[in-house]
């Protein structure tokens, strides 16, 4: 298990050995969904966000 | 631990009785009520219904014990403090009497001279999260202000930081912050479905916001909104420098990272992505979360708790257990529903 910095929030982000690109990821702190770029090195992106109504 | 609880039939007296009579380290000894003396208490407070056989007595018919908490109306607690400290060791005071050290402030927002001034240095302020060091092993420990609780815990981290150049704070609060008396604004035909600025300047609470926190430049107003529990305070903090939302993460974590009863909120997605009181109803929680105005410096931090709980009874709870050195959570282990 890897320990990879949120880059919205700076919390940790816990990765699996088994993770595969493309695969998403949720930071427990804020909640931003992160997509695996590479896994040697790990690299992981904020993923695209679609906007959505929550509850005006 | 032996405990009695002076002026019982109240909403945070009735509170904290259903939060000792579960504290796995207290017995609730007594219970006083003038109005409703001789009668069960879950006359008053159904939910105790079964839980319970204790009766209220008269406040004369009060034996010593190990801790006495008062939850009296204004002024009373103080008026009459010698009898009651010397009934127990400890005391946890519930009102506003001796919130303020100043008795000259007291006075500028009571608009009454203190009844007993003398004591007002022997009382800690009781919130954990600002003076848990102080509360160890202390004998007299006051309440909070539920609405200054909300702000003072939204607000802590940047006012140690040095961040705040001016900060305008509403409240939105629920009808039990006005107690279990009635009156015509009480009515149900006039509460219901009001958004009533009860207190768009002046109100009290502010006096512990900057007793707290240090002189700042502070404005405050409160809403009452169509909730029975529950306060939400919404601050608009104009910083004196430029930061980005990770700092602000970094600052409230380093400041509340290990608090047991804080926690962080400002989610991505998902329908609760900042404090909500809603869900807070019974919990000793303070959700705190914030956004950042990206054309200004104004930092809106909210903060969200209930105002009987994290606000009145729950905090005091957690006072005795920081007093007698007992874990935090103990008594107040409560989650939350979901959905209420």
């Amino acid at each position: 298990m890897n320990n990879f910095e949120c880059p919205e929030c700076g919390g940790g982000v816990a990765v699996g050995t088994a993770v595969l690109p493309g695969e998403i990821l949720e930071c427990p702190d804020c909640g931003v969904e992160l997509e695996v770029i590479s896994t040697h090195p790990l690299q992981l992106e904020l993923a695209p966000e679609v906007a959505e109504d929550w509850g005006e | 631990m032996r405990a009695s609880i002076v002026g019982g039939s109240g909403y945070a007296g009735g509170e904290l009785l259903r939060l000792l009579l579960a504290h796995p380290q207290v017995r609730v000894a007594q219970v006083t009520s003038q109005q409703h003396a001789g009668r069960y208490v879950h006359g008053v407070h159904p939910n105790l219904r079964g839980i319970t056989r204790l009766q209220f007595c008269a406040v004369e018919e009060l034996q010593p014990c190990d801790v006495l908490f008062l939850a009296l109306p204004y002024g009373r607690a103080a008026a009459q403090i010698e009898q009651f400290a010397a009934l127990a060791e400890r005391v946890i005071d519930l009102s506003a009497d001796f919130r303020l050290r100043d008795a000259a402030v007291y006075e500028r927002w009571y608009g009454q001279s203190h009844p007993n001034p003398g004591w007002l240095a022997d009382f800690v302020y009781g919130l954990p999260e600002l003076h848990r060091e102080r509360l160890r092993g202390a004998r007299y420990v006051s309440g909070v202000g539920c609405n200054a609780t909300a702000v003072n815990l939204a607000l802590a981290p940047l006012v140690q930081a040095g961040w705040i150049e001016r900060a305008v704070v509403d409240l939105k609060v629920g009808s039990s912050e006005g107690g279990n008396s009635f009156s015509a604004a009480s009515h149900h035909p006039e509460r219901s479905g009001a958004v009533r600025s009860f207190a768009p300047t002046g109100h009290r609470h502010q006096a512990e916001v900057l007793q707290a926190l240090g002189a700042m430049e502070l404005h405050f107003s409160v809403t009452a909104v169509e909730l029975v529990r529950g306060v939400l305070c919404t601050a608009h903090v104009f910083l004196n420098r430029d930061v980005d939302e990770k700092a602000v993460w970094q600052l409230y974590r380093a400041a509340y990272g290990g608090e047991p009863f804080i926690r962080l909120v400002h989610e991505r997605k998902g329908i609760y992505r900042y404090p909500e009181p809603k869900i807070l109803a019974g919990t000793n929680w303070c959700d705190i979360g914030f956004a950042r105005d990206e054309q200004s410096r104004r930092l809106v931090v909210l903060s969200a708790l209930d105002n009987l709980m994290k606000g009145a009874a729950g905090t005091a709870v957690q006072c005795l257990n920081v007093m007698m050195g007992w874990p935090e959570r103990m008594g107040l282990e409560f989650t939350g529903l979901h959905p209420v």
